[in-house]
């Protein structure tokens, strides 16, 4: 199956549509709830609740016995919450930083959940065959009841987002400010927090434990490079998130072999180097550009500011010199000069150079005001 | 104790030590998480290296794996140092990545690769006793039994050549500059050992674990030294306690050896973590509860100064005046008395002499803004804490 028959049959085949519409949702909440996660420097905070997930589904798995993946969710919910808040006394009560205690919840609950996952493997008659699609995540077993649920958790999302968004993003850029107002920022905090747990447990069946990580940052991080505004940074990193979530469904299914969540964190790292690169006010090739732009712009200045020592020594200002005596100096290239010359700031004559009446002025002044017109 | 049971164990020791050593470094530089990104992206490293060797144990497969290790941390570094966005996001965004990439080439190769991803995270250490290293047809143990002590030996080599130089960089990086020793090398060399590290370990016991092994040991010996030969003692310890005591939870679990070394890990930093005698969760809540008492009892006496007045100073008069409740107005009362601060007449409480020159230097302290001497004064004076 090529992308193309892949599109045309989306619409009409179960089974690719429950697929796409389940990554390209949660696609779009994980970029919503990433936004949050990427500015409040808890980027990681993701990749330690993903992997502190883990016992939380073997232990509701144990407890039950139900395969049903709403059961294995809410228990993944539970020891993901957990996690967090142990992070957080980790944090607040003792001296360790916050990526010691990050490493530490994600990797002592992730080693906890392998020990009962291969327990319960061991066990004689459990139908356990499937747990650990929540380890690298298996679109290909999303039924359209777990969209159903990801579109209501999303739709609840964003109507707590709406109707927080005020507190939010208060939070998010002054915390103190926002406790001064008389906001409880605890509260603010714990509810965006678990809102970011709930989307991450929602991947887990997805993508999986180890990549749900960059499934929240990068949509967030590429939205980032675009905008300064939180509101068309948020909407951004939805948008960028559903896009590498159909894309990333598409390529997989194309292929053979080819599990999705790696493809659509792939697809979603794309877009991240993309946009680091051709942001026009953030990203590195403009960036590069306004740089080359500048030296360009100085060098010219140089050779403007040699031209009118010169000439200021002279009392006619416009009176040519030979073009050699410039060559001695490094801010003079056969181009600078060509550019003046446009400019109108320097008549060139064979060999000779001059000064007009409005490049002496511009050379006197150039160093006490900003000339607009560079270049 | 069968031959292949006392192999594993030593192997899970080893490996338990070789990961302590730069452990203690990286959760003392705040570079945790780098181990779990190295940890996670030196996949495509591993498994390219078996396209080409097709043997897990080549040493050309590790130095490449380690290779894509500092690849990960430079590359994190280059994205930070662009300003774009912000070191964590750096790690999260880079090694996911890398490991994606890894998955794929699995993936795509199923057929040519005997590599499984679940192995790659999980590790068997159960069946590292089977791949014996023979020299000239002798058998002279497991080959990963080999290979960590080699690294190993050169772990604590390079620990005890530069022990110096990792001190000052890690504590102090401009004077370590200052005094000639490149923080730069130091900090790629540390790497590179976390990497080699990491591969060497990555075999024998996970991805996941290895984790677990250099940060859990470190960060429970960090709360309870603060001198490092003692943290890197104390972790060595606390990795071997868990490494044997994890595998034979394992073994009367039937269960996976990583997983449960993993899990006595955690008890062990969760015990640490609650009991630890003076950073413990236990001992801190008790301090804020005694500092709480103590501050309210400070406001007490400071109340009592201010007010000669009879009815100001009577027991019940307190309690709507600093609005304390009532339990906590009981013992801050109690404290007073049994340090002989106040003196209670007929309800009206009152101050000694001592509770009197208490307070006058408090106050002292207080208008000068040196606070903290505060702290000091009260050994001075108090008979009970609060």
């Amino acid at each position: 199956m090529d992308l193309q028959e892949y599109f045309s049959l989306v619409f009409s085949d179960y089974t690719l549509r429950t697929i796409t519409l389940g990554t390209a949702i949660l696609g779009a909440v994980c970029g919503m709830l990433g936004s949050f996660a990427v500015l409040r420097k808890q980027s990681l905070l993701g990749d330690a609740i993903s992997h502190a997930a883990l016992p939380g589904i073997a232990i509701a798995f144990l407890l039950t016995g139900a395969k049903e993946s709403n059961v294995l969710l809410i228990g993944a919910l539970i020891s993901g919450l957990i996690g967090t808040f142990w992070i957080r006394g980790i944090i607040t009560k003792t001296h360790l930083k916050s990526d010691t205690a990050l490493g530490l919840i994600l990797s002592l609950f992730f080693g906890v959940g392998m020990l009962l996952l291969t327990f319960i493997q061991k066990q004689p008659n459990a139908n356990q065959a499937g747990l650990d699609k929540y380890l690298f995540g298996q679109a290909a077993t999303l039924v359209e009841s777990d969209v159903w649920l990801m579109a209501f958790v999303t739709g609840i999302c964003l109507i707590i987002l709406l109707l927080f968004w005020k507190e939010f993003k208060l939070l998010l850029f002054d915390a103190d400010f926002t406790k001064t107002l008389g906001f409880n920022t605890k509260f603010i905090d714990i509810l965006i927090t678990s809102f970011i747990v709930l989307a991450i447990v929602l991947g887990l069946q997805t993508v999986g434990v180890v990549l749900m990580s960059a499934m929240l940052l990068a949509p967030a991080a590429a939205a980032r490079q675009w905008t300064n505004s939180l509101g068309v940074m948020v909407l951004l990193a939805a948008f960028f998130g559903a896009f590498s979530g159909v894309l990333g469904t598409a390529i997989s299914a194309s292929q053979n072999n080819l599990s999705t969540g790696p493809v659509i964190v792939l697809v979603a790292g794309v877009f991240v180097l993309f946009s680091f690169i051709f942001s026009p006010s953030r990203g590195l090739l403009f960036r590069q550009l306004r740089f080359l732009k500048n030296r360009r712009d100085l060098e010219l200045h140089k050779t403007l500011a040699f031209m009118y020592q010169i000439a200021e020594t002279h009392e006619n200002i416009s009176h040519p010199h030979a073009i050699k005596i410039l060559n001695n100096f490094h801010g003079f290239t056969r181009s600078t000069l060509q550019k003046l010359v446009k400019k109108n700031l320097v008549s060139l004559e064979g060999n000779m150079w001059s000064l007009t009446e409005d490049g002496f002025k511009t050379a006197s002044n150039l160093y006490n005001q900003q000339t607009k017109e560079d270049e | 104790m069968s031959n292949a049971q006392i192999e594993i164990q030593l192997i899970a020791s080893l490996v338990a030590i070789a990961c302590a050593i730069p452990g203690t470094f990286l959760v003392l530089r705040k570079m945790a998480m780098i181990s779990d990104a190295i940890s996670h992206s030196i996949l495509p490293g591993i498994v390219i290296g078996f396209f080409i060797t097709h043997d897990l144990n080549s040493p050309i497969l590790i130095l490449l794996a380690a290779l894509t290790g500092i690849i990960t941390v430079v590359l994190v570094e280059y994205i930070q140092k662009t300003g774009l966005v912000k070191e964590d996001t750096a790690i999260g965004l880079v090694f996911p990545a890398l490991f994606s990439i890894g998955v794929i080439l699995i993936a795509k190769n199923a057929n040519d690769v005997h590599l499984d991803v679940d192995a790659v995270l999980l590790g068997e250490l159960a069946f590292a006793p089977f791949d014996r290293l023979m020299i000239m047809g002798a058998d002279v143990g497991p080959k990963s039994l080999w290979i960590i002590s080699v690294v190993l030996t050169i772990t604590i080599l390079l620990l005890f050549a530069f022990f110096k130089e990792l001190k000052v960089s890690t504590f102090d990086a401009g004077l370590s500059a200052s005094l000639g020793f490149s923080p730069v090398l130091i900090h790629y060399g540390l790497m590179s050992v976390s990497s080699v590290t990491t591969v060497v370990a990555f075999d024998a016991v996970g991805a996941i674990l290895v984790v677990a092994l250099m940060i859990a040991p470190a960060a429970s010996a960090y709360l309870l030294t603060t001198d490092l030969k003692k943290m890197l003692g104390l972790s060595i310890i606390f990795g071997v306690f868990s490494a044997i005591s994890g595998y034979w939870l394992a073994h009367w679990l039937d269960a996976s050896i990583a997983g449960s070394i993993t899990t006595m890990l955690g008890l062990l930093f969760l015990s640490v973590y609650l009991f630890a005698p003076n950073k413990g969760l236990i001992s801190v809540m008790y301090r804020e509860k005694q500092q709480r008492t103590e501050v309210s009892l400070l406001t007490f006496l400071l109340h009592l100064k201010n007010h000669s007045d009879e009815n100001e100073r009577h027991v019940n008069h307190l309690n709507e005046h600093i609005n304390w409740q009532k339990v906590q107005s009981q013992t801050v009362l109690d404290l007073a008395l049994k340090n002989n601060m106040i003196l209670i007449d007929n309800n009206i409480v009152s101050l000694t002499q001592k509770g009197d020159e208490f307070t006058s230097k408090a106050i002292d302290y207080i208008i000068t803004n040196e606070d903290s001497q505060i702290e000091d004064m009260k050994d001075d004076f108090f008979l009970f804490r609060g």
